[in-house]
């Protein structure tokens, strides 16, 4: 394409609208071939690096990424049911190479916003004209006496697919009838905000055949949850949830259920009230923004500050901070969100490049949650930016959850749709 | 030279009016947030949200109004439909009319698919035209089966609007060949990628 002919689709595609001086972009000066590099290989990370070649493909692209595979956690409770292999959730990225991005296979120690380089483990340095940020989460692990990454391989988080899901599988495969499990849940924000309650169901489901008298305590350390009355009404109508016989037990911070320490030795919760002793425990600690974020100077407390018209970093210009690491109130720490952020900064990113104003932007979240073989739940919101308080705000009259008492055709239906968006959300990112 | 660049693109963008109208988001952007269930512009890969890429406008439009105004039985599409305004909902549906149908093989019955066949000939083709490829009438060629059911399922039971002179058609092929009619359809539609 010519410059004109590629300016106009640009243009037309991100929704920029014409700057003052425009075809010369004052304080802009970029190679011929602009380099973005994306640091993170998540939903964030690939969709952005997707996008940012479908919408200009003569851009540079380099995505960097630790593991040579990526394993979705949206999805991995199946695997806690058995319904679900992890090889099901782990994709290479060939893909993303098919679409031109050069993928590296290392570690990112640092960025220098001033120099505009991106440093590796490996020793490699990488310039860039726009930097994208998407690390995820990581954990605050000091904020539960006696839990650490080491008693992380036998008192599992599993809040990141992978070994650790198989772990948590197997003490669940091989603990007792009648035997105990508990969920400890973290207080907000966090990544999947249904996932620790779709958790228990899906221990519940594979429980329900096995080992029927088995509980599952959930410790939270909050008094509300995401979709509480949904998943309140999907537990007792599969579990028993509310009767003496219920195989699920939630219990909030009123009840005290902030947990303050472990026992590794003897499986033992130290919460606000009581002790609670398991044959199975699953942790999952408070969170903050994912390292490279702390090491690059991203951070206003735990989380990335944004500008959410674009999302560049509000802390340093030329990097953009995407996903569950953002401060992107008010949307959640989710993958759609990560992924509906992640087109609204490469439109930003190309307009930029070529000396035009960003596009409004525009969002869409929805999550699905499996609570049976055939009982899904959703929630969904369109937003739109309010610029006035720079907050992402649902546009009213839309979004919300599906119905309480909906028939068990519907519920049916969503377990079927929230494996499309699995699998489209999947394709979107990296095929 | 410069200055008639300007003036070219100006032109182009007088010229598409949707697109600049409003000062809100582009069509394209609002249709890249659909791509998590529907697939990247449009093309699902299953197992069940539909496909709606190269679909008719008007039928993109005229679902997203009954989704919108509660006519349709929906799981999701009633909540996130609200979320846009006419002139938006008409910018995606171009949007997605552009774009380039991509459909995948999917499991069915060959038997059951011929007497799909012999079916939509006799009580389809007339409006689905071309084995119900995308058109005035919708997508059927090829759209994931299960939507096609869930769909179907809504029709007979009157949560969605049904068309009259459809509703009479689907009756005579029930009439025809029984409660398989419609399982018929749905195998004969899936087979057509």
């Amino acid at each position: 394409m010519s410059d004109f002919n590629r300016r106009d689709f640009i243009r037309l595609a991100t929704g920029a609208t014409l700057a003052s001086g425009a075809l010369g972009f004052p304080g802009l000066l970029l190679a011929a071939t602009p380099k973005v590099v994306v640091v993170g290989g998540g939903v964030g990370g690939c969709t952005v690096a997707k996008y940012l070649r479908k919408l200009d493909p003569k851009l540079e692209v380099t995505l960097i990424e630790t593991k040579k595979t990526y394993t979705s956690c949206f999805m991995s409770n199946e695997v806690l049911s058995g319904d679900r292999t992890l090889e099901s959730l782990t994709f290479d990225y060939e893909g993303l190479k098919r679409h031109g991005v050069n993928v590296v296979i290392d570690y990112v120690s640092a960025i220098d916003p001033s120099k505009k380089l991106v440093f590796t483990a490996g020793g490699d340095q990488f310039g860039y004209d726009a930097c994208v940020v998407s690390p995820g989460v990581d954990f605050k692990w000091e904020t539960i006496e006696g839990y650490d990454e080491t008693v992380a391989e036998t008192i599992p988080h599993a809040w990141f697919a992978g070994p650790q899901t198989l772990t948590l599988r197997r003490q669940i495969e091989s603990m007792p009838e009648g035997g105990k499990v508990i969920i400890v849940a973290p207080p907000n924000p966090f990544k999947c905000p249904p996932g620790p309650y779709e958790r228990a169901a899906q221990i519940a489901m594979y429980c329900k055949h096995h080992k029927p008298r088995v509980k599952i305590i959930i410790l939270d350390p909050k008094d509300r949850f995401s979709k509480q009355g949904l998943f309140r009404q999907g537990w007792s109508q599969l579990y028993g949830f509310g009767t003496e016989n219920s195989m699920i037990e939630w219990i909030g911070a009123a009840g005290g259920g902030t947990v303050e320490a472990v026992d590794p030795s003897t499986r033992t919760l130290q919460a606000e009230i009581e002790e609670f002793q398991a044959d199975v425990i699953n942790i999952i600690p408070p969170q903050k923004a994912g390292k490279v974020a702390f090491a690059s100077d991203l951070v206003d407390g735990d989380w990335c500050p944004v500008n959410k018209l674009t999302f560049e970093s509000s802390r340093h210009p030329n990097v953009y901070v995407l996903g569950d690491a953002s401060s992107a109130a008010k949307m959640p720490k989710s993958a759609y969100a990560a992924s509906s952020q992640a087109k609204v900064a490469a439109a930003a990113i190309v307009a930029r490049f070529n000396g035009i104003e960003p596009g409004e932007p525009t969002f869409v979240n929805t999550c699905y949650s499996i609570l049976g073989d055939e009982h899904g739940i959703s929630v969904a919101a369109v937003y739109a930016l309010n610029r006035d308080n720079n907050t992402i705000e649902s546009i009213k009259g839309a979004g919300g959850l599906s119905p309480m008492d909906a028939s068990p055709e519907q519920r049916k239906r969503e377990v079927s749709y929230a494996h499309s968006w699995f699998k489209n959300l999947i394709e979107d990112m990296m095929m | 030279m410069r200055r008639k660049t300007v003036f070219a693109i100006l032109s182009l963008l007088a010229l598409a009016p949707v697109i600049t109208q409003a000062a809100g988001p582009t069509a394209a952007a609002l249709a890249f947030t659909c791509a998590g269930c529907h697939g990247t512009d449009g093309s699902s890969v299953g197992p069940s949200s539909p496909s709606i890429a190269q679909m008719d406008p008007e039928v993109f439009i005229d679902a997203m109004q009954a989704y919108k105004g509660d006519q349709s039985n929906s799981t999701i599409m009633n909540r996130i439909a609200k979320g846009y305004s006419d002139e938006q909902i008409k910018g995606m549906a171009w949007f997605f009319a552009k774009q380039k149908l991509r459909l995948q093989p999917q499991q069915h019955d060959p038997q059951l698919a011929r007497l799909g066949a012999e079916l939509h000939d006799k009580y389809c083709e007339k409006c689905h035209e071309d084995a119900g490829r995308p058109g005035d009438a919708g997508t059927l060629a090829g759209q994931w089966m299960p939507y096609l059911g869930y769909t179907m399922a809504d029709y007979i039971a009157g949560k969605r609007p049904y068309p009259r002179k459809m509703q009479r058609k689907v009756d005579a092929a029930i009439k025809d060949q029984g409660d398989k009619a419609t399982s018929a359809l749905i195998h004969y539609y899936g087979s057509q990628h």
